[in-house]
């Protein structure tokens, strides 16, 4: 063990390790654990969906396919955002279909980062931003988005993150874990910072269909930044895909094709059978997705008044499936909360701490669980308080 | 209005206050809109979905599709009333293709069935022919699956 850790690289070594791995492997071996840390969709990917994929198998679609992905598919990736954002970008050169954006904001990063280019990104925030900054080489500037602001970040507070080594900033609305939203005016003084320092934006957007009041705006919908952004999506939590994989990069043709190189050495390709859903999800998935944001939605009343009655003050998340209720009434720090509701109840939250400091004393609660089981989860957090 | 009608149909059961609370209306908005739709007849009726199976009772189920001559001043509704008031008829719809309306009726053995298709149905004047389709297994009841379904595997925590 310790002799093979002289081949590690210096590089790896500076890569902190995932705070969610201890919560994970407290609640692994406990059985009948209510869990709320979940960052996926509790439905399954709807059947329409999957029988495409079981059908191209069937009809033998188990090759590779072209780097950028299936040309359908970047079609009606493209067609998709026409429809609703206004936004047009060329399936032959602005879309790259990627294994999910976990991917594709891997390959973003490693496009664009110089040694010692800092990047931009607002805590808490998704857990493998940070990470995969110091991989590419970059140096990661945290900036803390507060309650008091409803976890928005600012134009204020990116400028004056800004530096002459600054690159690009990632923004990732709605949020995980927060389920903060942006609206376009929030958006706008973004924009005007971005476009006085010639900065890009890197913009992860996996979870714009699923917003409840309100509809999400494109960050590259807004004036002159389609040149300065590189747009992220996927259907992981849109269409309850996260299993097979796949997710889209779209941005400036200079861009993308670097981001393609970097993809066609190291991926190849997206896996064929996830892209075959994919253009079934986008051509006639509409109805169902909607069906799972209404009871998304459902389930985000329930669970947010729940939180509030209990005297754990959450401010109304418009997006995405998380609360993020504050612990400060209850006198625990947000690592003990969570620690003891595990061990007393066996009910699992992460503590927000994980998705950057600014988290400290939040708890990220996923509310993609059925109603029963939120309803079970609020009477076990209510026993734990009293 | 909708939202509260997607809710209640798939649980009947859930109470106002419940719902009220997964909607963000009031409980008392709640209560007067159910009032509203029960009264209107938007809300038919409250019904569960059972599993007779499972309880050991026997029923046996048939589909039979008819052939209607019309009458000279009856129309499709007219035959259609008539067939729906036996107690054996569960549904009945009329249904483009070859055939005119299709039912499902419950009797408690196939002999019963096949009687009462006999001697209640093709006996009407305006029954031209009956097909008899005897139902072996439901996998699927008014959108409710009677099959277990798999456990999700997904993790307990991730990012
Ligand atoms: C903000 C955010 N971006 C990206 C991802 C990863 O998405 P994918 O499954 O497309 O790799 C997640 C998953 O939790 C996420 O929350």
């Amino acid at each position: 063990m310790t002799y093979v850790k002289k081949f590690l690289s210096d590089k790896i070594k500076t890569v902190p390790p995932s705070g969610i791995r201890k919560y994970f492997d407290m609640v692994i071996g406990m059985d009948d654990v209510i869990s709320l840390g979940v960052g996926e969709p509790d439905f399954v990917t709807p059947w329409h969906i999957r029988e495409a994929c079981i059908y191209s198998l069937e009809k033998g679609f188990t090759s590779y396919t072209s780097n950028s992905g299936l040309i359908e598919l970047r079609e009606a990736i493209s067609d998709s955002f026409h429809n609703d954002y206004g936004v047009d970008y060329n399936p032959e050169d602005q879309v790259l279909v990627t294994t999910g954006v976990s991917e594709a904001a891997d390959l973003a990063l490693r496009a664009v980062v110089n040694p010692g280019d800092e990047v931009i990104l607002h805590e808490p925030c998704y857990v493998s931003y940070k990470p995969s900054i110091i991989l590419s080489g970059g140096t990661p500037v945290p900036v803390s988005t507060t309650r008091d602001n409803e976890f928005r970040v600012s134009g204020e507070q990116i400028e004056a993150a800004v530096t002459d080594r600054t690159k690009a900033i990632i923004l990732s609305y709605p949020n995980n874990p927060t389920g903060a939203v942006m609206q376009k005016q929030d958006l706008e003084e973004v924009a005007d910072v971005v476009m006085e320092h010639d900065l890009l934006v890197i913009s992860d957007e996996v979870y714009d269909k699923l917003t409840y009041n309100g509809k999400h705006t494109c960050f590259s919908s807004l004036n002159g930044m389609e040149d300065r952004t590189i747009l992220l999506n996927g259907l992981s939590k849109s269409h309850a895909m996260t299993g097979l994989r796949v997710g889209y990069a779209m941005g400036p043709p200079g861009l993308i094709s670097a981001m393609l190189l970097i993809h066609q050495y190291t991926m190849l390709c997206a896996p064929i059978t996830a892209q075959m859903g994919a253009i079934e999800a986008l051509q006639n998935g509409e109805a169902e997705m909607q069906a799972m944001v209404r009871e998304y939605n459902r389930r985000r009343r329930l669970f947010v008044t729940g939180l509030n009655r209990l005297g754990l003050d959450c401010f109304e998340p418009r997006g995405a499936f998380y609360a993020f209720p504050s612990v400060e009434s209850t006198g625990m720090t947000s690592s003990q909360f969570a620690e003891e509701l595990l061990h007393q109840q066996k009910v699992a939250v992460v503590p927000g701490e994980v998705f950057g400091q600014s988290g400290d004393g939040f708890l990220r609660c996923s509310y993609a669980s059925s109603l029963d089981e939120l309803k079970t989860a609020l009477e076990k957090i209510e026993e734990f308080l009293s | 209005m909708n939202e509260i009608l997607e809710i209640i149909e798939q649980d009947p059961k859930k109470d106002p206050s419940e719902i009220a609370l997964l909607t963000g209306y009031s409980e008392k908005e709640v209560q007067t809109r159910i009032k509203e739709l029960e009264d209107s007849g938007i809300i038919r009726k409250y019904k569960a979905v059972i599993d007779w199976d499972r309880v050991g009772e026997e029923y046996v189920y048939a589909i039979i599709e008819l052939k209607i001559t019309l009458g000279d001043r009856s129309g499709y509704d007219t035959i259609a009333h008539r067939i729906a008031s036996f107690n054996e008829v569960r549904s009945i719809r009329l249904i483009s293709g070859d055939h005119d309306l299709s039912l499902t009726v419950r009797g408690q053995s196939m002999k019963d069935v096949a009687f009462f298709v006999a001697e209640k149905i093709a006996t009407l004047d305006q029954v031209q022919s009956t097909v008899t389709h005897f139902v072996l297994k439901t996998y699927k009841e008014d959108g409710v699956p009677l099959f277990e379904q798999e456990k999700s595997r997904r993790l307990a925590i991730s990012p």
